[in-house]
């Protein structure tokens, strides 16, 4: 099948490539692009793991075709981090508050979470959780990635970020 | 999962995307937000030579009033239903409802025009639109026609819709002031489709239901309008032994499957609760 051009941005860097229409945007960004953060977790739409920001949506990137995003301004969690190379709120939140074990959803939580902050900067628990009930986590019992989710948004409100009592 | 290969088409007007459906017949196949078909194409269930993405088509998006309907273009998103004003003042029930389809990224992408047209039972909006008595607006190559929510399903992926034609947008009678609404369902877990659901708009008089509409989910090979339940409750100030009637009524119409979301005489039953649930709860918020 002839392949089809494709001009994007990604993590701020414009990309030119060819790709088969049925690639789909998760392959052509681990394979093509060698962008190995977002992870390919349940290939079904459920898990959450290759979740990217794509025209301020956070998008499953195994069920949309790269030529989908042809024109598109894509971020994985390898664009998240500060210009300066510090660590983004939300990373920091993670690291903090143990909002991993494993790690393998964690590019996917931490890329949804991103968008979440855009959209509400100030979520309650109940929002944030219903934020990232597209992302599945099996270790932490997502209590620590809430309280992650939290100190970020605290620490971008610049507020001092307080831990309810459990 | 890699899906089988194909052409990709990405038209910028309805014309061009039906002169392109049409010639291409049953070797192609629209795509919208791509959230039913793109699993399906990685499982092999589906693989059309052409794919025509509705993407670029920009008359395709958006909420606006038209006189006293409120016509919502095929290519808005679940999320865009959500964030919506309009719909929020005037149809809630749209918005309860796309709240509860799957999660926050399926709905960033999943449209409205592809969860009615795709015929899929599990679908929710299917059944909304069947207790609206929506409309959908259709263009094919011939022109265009509207075709009625009640009249459009007839099985499972089965549908009104002729091959080449575009569900371009969805038509609803601007519900009365003062309504009550409710789209109840019964899942397994987030992004799960419904063991059940049931779809209630109706309106009170003196404390009595004035008039009432029922839509069932995934209870059936399509969705159902419960016309007899509604007649039932019509008139009734909704008491206990009228709800229970009506709930026997709307069971009765039902043939759920017996699959992984429980035996038939389960979600059966839970079509009922659903439907209690959904009439109590509309009552609660309608005035008058």
């Amino acid at each position: 099948m002839a392949k089809s051009q494709i001009e994007l941005k990604v993590n701020g860097k414009s990309v030119e490539a060819m790709v088969e229409p049925r690639t789909l945007l998760i392959h052509f960004l681990r394979e093509q692009l060698n962008l190995t953060g977002p992870h390919i977790g349940c290939e079904t739409s459920h898990c959450g793991a290759c979740t990217v920001d794509l025209d301020g949506k956070s998008v499953k990137s195994c069920t949309i075709f790269a030529v989908q995003a042809n024109g598109a301004d894509i971020r994985t969690i390898e664009g998240i981090a500060n210009a300066d190379g510090t660590l983004h709120a939300i990373q920091e939140g993670f690291r903090e508050m143990h909002g991993l074990q494993c790690g393998f959803c964690t590019p996917g939580m931490i890329t949804r979470a991103y968008r979440l902050l855009q959209e509400n900067k100030n979520p309650s628990e109940e929002e944030i959780r219903v934020g990232i009930s597209g992302n599945l986590c099996r270790c932490t019992g997502y209590q620590n990635i809430v309280k992650a989710i939290q100190f970020a948004a605290a620490k971008l409100n610049g507020v001092p970020f307080q831990e309810a009592a459990e | 999962m890699i899906p089988a290969a194909f052409s990709y088409h990405r038209p910028k007007s309805v014309q061009e995307a039906v002169a392109l459906l049409a010639q291409l017949g049953d070797n192609g196949r629209a795509l919208a937000g791509g959230h039913s078909l793109i699993p399906m194409m990685k499982l092999r269930l589906a693989s059309p030579g052409n794919l025509v993405d509705l993407a670029g088509i920009g008359e395709l998006k958006g909420v606006r009033a038209d006189g006293n309907d409120i016509v919502i273009g095929a290519m808005t998103t679940q999320h865009e239903l959500v964030a919506s004003d309009l719909l929020a003042d005037k149809i809630p029930i749209l918005r309860e409802t796309s709240l509860q389809i799957a999660d926050p990224q399926v709905r960033y992408l999943g449209t409205l025009g592809g969860n009615v047209a795709n015929g899929d039972p599990g679908n929710d909006m299917p059944a909304v639109m069947v207790c609206l008595d929506a409309s959908y607006d259709v263009t094919g190559k011939t022109g265009a026609r509207q075709i009625a929510a009640r009249d459009f399903y007839q099985g499972t992926y089965l549908t009104a819709l002729e091959t080449g034609e575009v569900l371009t947008a969805v038509r609803i009678t601007t519900p009365a002031t003062g309504h009550g609404w409710a789209y109840e369902k019964l899942k397994r877990k987030v992004g799960d489709y419904a063991t059940a659901a049931a779809a209630v708009m109706l309106t009170m008089k003196s404390g009595k239901v004035d008039s009432c509409s029922i839509g069932l989910t995934n209870v059936a090979d399509t969705p159902l309008w419960a016309q007899e339940a509604a007649k039932i409750l019509t008139g009734s100030p909704l008491d206990t032994p009228t709800i229970k009637q009506a709930v026997a009524a709307a069971e009765a119409i039902t043939s759920p499957a017996s699959d992984a979301r429980g035996p038939t005489q389960y979600r059966t039953k839970m079509a009922g609760v659903m439907l209690a649930r959904a009439l109590d709860r509309a009552k609660s918020r309608a005035r008058g």
